[in-house]
């Protein structure tokens, strides 16, 4: 049971796929303008994921090496198409607003990367787990970026408002830059120098140690 | 005419350029991005497998899945948009496996530079994202050969400025938790807030 639950926990702080691998950063900073549109974003990841990585694990000791990565592409590919059929026919606006970006969970490099090094070696049920784990890391990042954005670029969360804007006769000045693309960058640098911050061991080596200086 | 490819060739590389408007193919343009070398190889290959992509995924939205467009074969009714997705990503791992095969066989030399990147780029969501751009935004093939390159050359730019970039700021010293992929996050974001200042241009 342990040992189930370190799968699905680690990749949340100790190996988060964002911060730590570099994976899955493509979408990851297009749709965090508004916690909504994440929330479907990180909830439609966490489902290919999980279950991508127990079809591919399912699979695994029958598919010839050689076209593994079509055989993984196929499957993604098909259960992608059915999430974005279903957010058509049930959240057809937050489909509109998350536009190309559910088509693009084929090429999230999670996905892909936990078939390759997860489930190709590893039974389904663990498999599953991880690709939840995982799908969780990408969210808990995701959502940091997008309560930060809509916190202090509309001052509301979910649409609701929580620091009284200027304009409505509040006392708060919205931060327009927050709204913008760039800054998703910013807030994600912040984040992972927070986590390094607690985490020291997944701080990076010096490439060139600075001389002191001379007098 | 000429003009209007122009305009949308300066709109794919600058206004909406695919690394640092539309944060496609972060992964790599994160990963691949330490030496200006690798990154330019990297970049040359992108340009080409996105000006023949496009292209030939438009062909195939126009003639076999968009609605009605089977009518030349006789099926008017049938609608196979829903197939998209699978179908792009088909044609891009094809297209790069080939262009694989014909560098190893015709261009050694080059093939040899791009090594291991060629096969990744099946993955680059980059590739992916112009072709759904290209169905989103209704392109015919010629605009969608230009915008293919256009995408290309924009993101070649952009990993090659970074490249650039980050092979001075490994000098610097930066705070340890932002050192390496914190720093790196925060020097694209300001890249991309310079990008910004092409969203007024009119085309």
């Amino acid at each position: 049971m342990s040992k189930t639950r370190e799968i699905l926990l680690s990749p949340i702080f100790t190996n988060n796929p964002i911060a730590l691998q570099i994976l899955g950063v493509c979408s990851a900073l297009a749709v965090t303008s508004s916690l909504n549109v994440t929330i479907v974003m990180c909830i439609a990841l966490t489902v290919v994921t999980a279950f991508s990585n127990f079809f591919i694990a399912l699979i695994r000791n029958q598919v010839p090496s050689s076209i593994r990565i079509i055989v993984q592409m196929i499957i993604i590919a098909s259960l992608v198409i059915v999430v974005d059929q279903v957010l058509k026919a049930y959240a057809y606006e937050v489909s509109k607003q998350l536009s190309v970006f559910v088509g693009l969970i084929i090429t999230n490099c999670i996905v892909m990367g936990r078939a390759e090094a997860f489930a190709m070696q590893n039974p389904p049920i663990p498999s599953f787990f991880d690709g939840i784990g995982n799908g969780l890391g990408y969210s808990v990042v995701l959502l940091f970026v997008a309560t930060v954005r809509e916190l202090t670029g509309s001052g509301s969360l979910f649409g609701f408002e929580i620091l009284p804007l200027v304009t409505n006769g509040g006392w708060y000045y919205s931060n327009g830059l927050m709204l913008l693309p760039p800054s998703a960058f910013f807030v994600i640098g912040g984040f992972i120098w927070l986590l390094r911050n607690s985490k020291i061991d997944q701080v990076e080596p010096v490439e060139y140690k600075l001389a002191s200086h001379t007098k | 005419m000429i003009e209007d490819y122009l305009s949308l060739f300066v709109k794919a590389v600058f206004v909406e350029n695919m690394a640092l408007a539309f944060f496609l193919g972060m992964c790599t343009f994160l990963a691949i991005s330490k030496k200006v070398k690798t990154a330019i190889g990297l970049g040359v290959a992108v340009i080409a497998v996105l000006t023949i992509t496009v292209p030939v995924n438009n062909l195939i939205y126009t003639y076999l899945l968009a609605d009605g467009a089977l009518a030349w074969a006789g099926m008017p009714d049938v609608n196979l948009s829903f197939l998209g997705l699978i179908s792009y990503i088909g044609v891009i791992a094809a297209i790069v496996q080939i262009m694989e095969m014909l560098l190893d066989k015709y261009m050694p030399a080059l093939y040899n530079a791009l090594g291991v990147f060629l096969p990744l780029i099946t993955v680059n969501c980059a590739i992916m994202g112009a072709a759904l751009f290209m169905v989103e935004r209704d392109y015919n093939f010629g605009e969608s050969v230009v915008y293919g390159m256009g995408a290309g050359v924009g993101w070649a730019l952009a990993i090659a400025t970074l490249a650039g970039i980050r092979e001075k700021l490994k000098y610097s010293d930066v705070p340890a938790g932002l050192r390496g992929l914190g720093i790196t996050f925060v020097t694209v974001g300001l890249m991309s807030l310079g990008f910004m200042s092409f969203s007024g241009i009119q085309l």
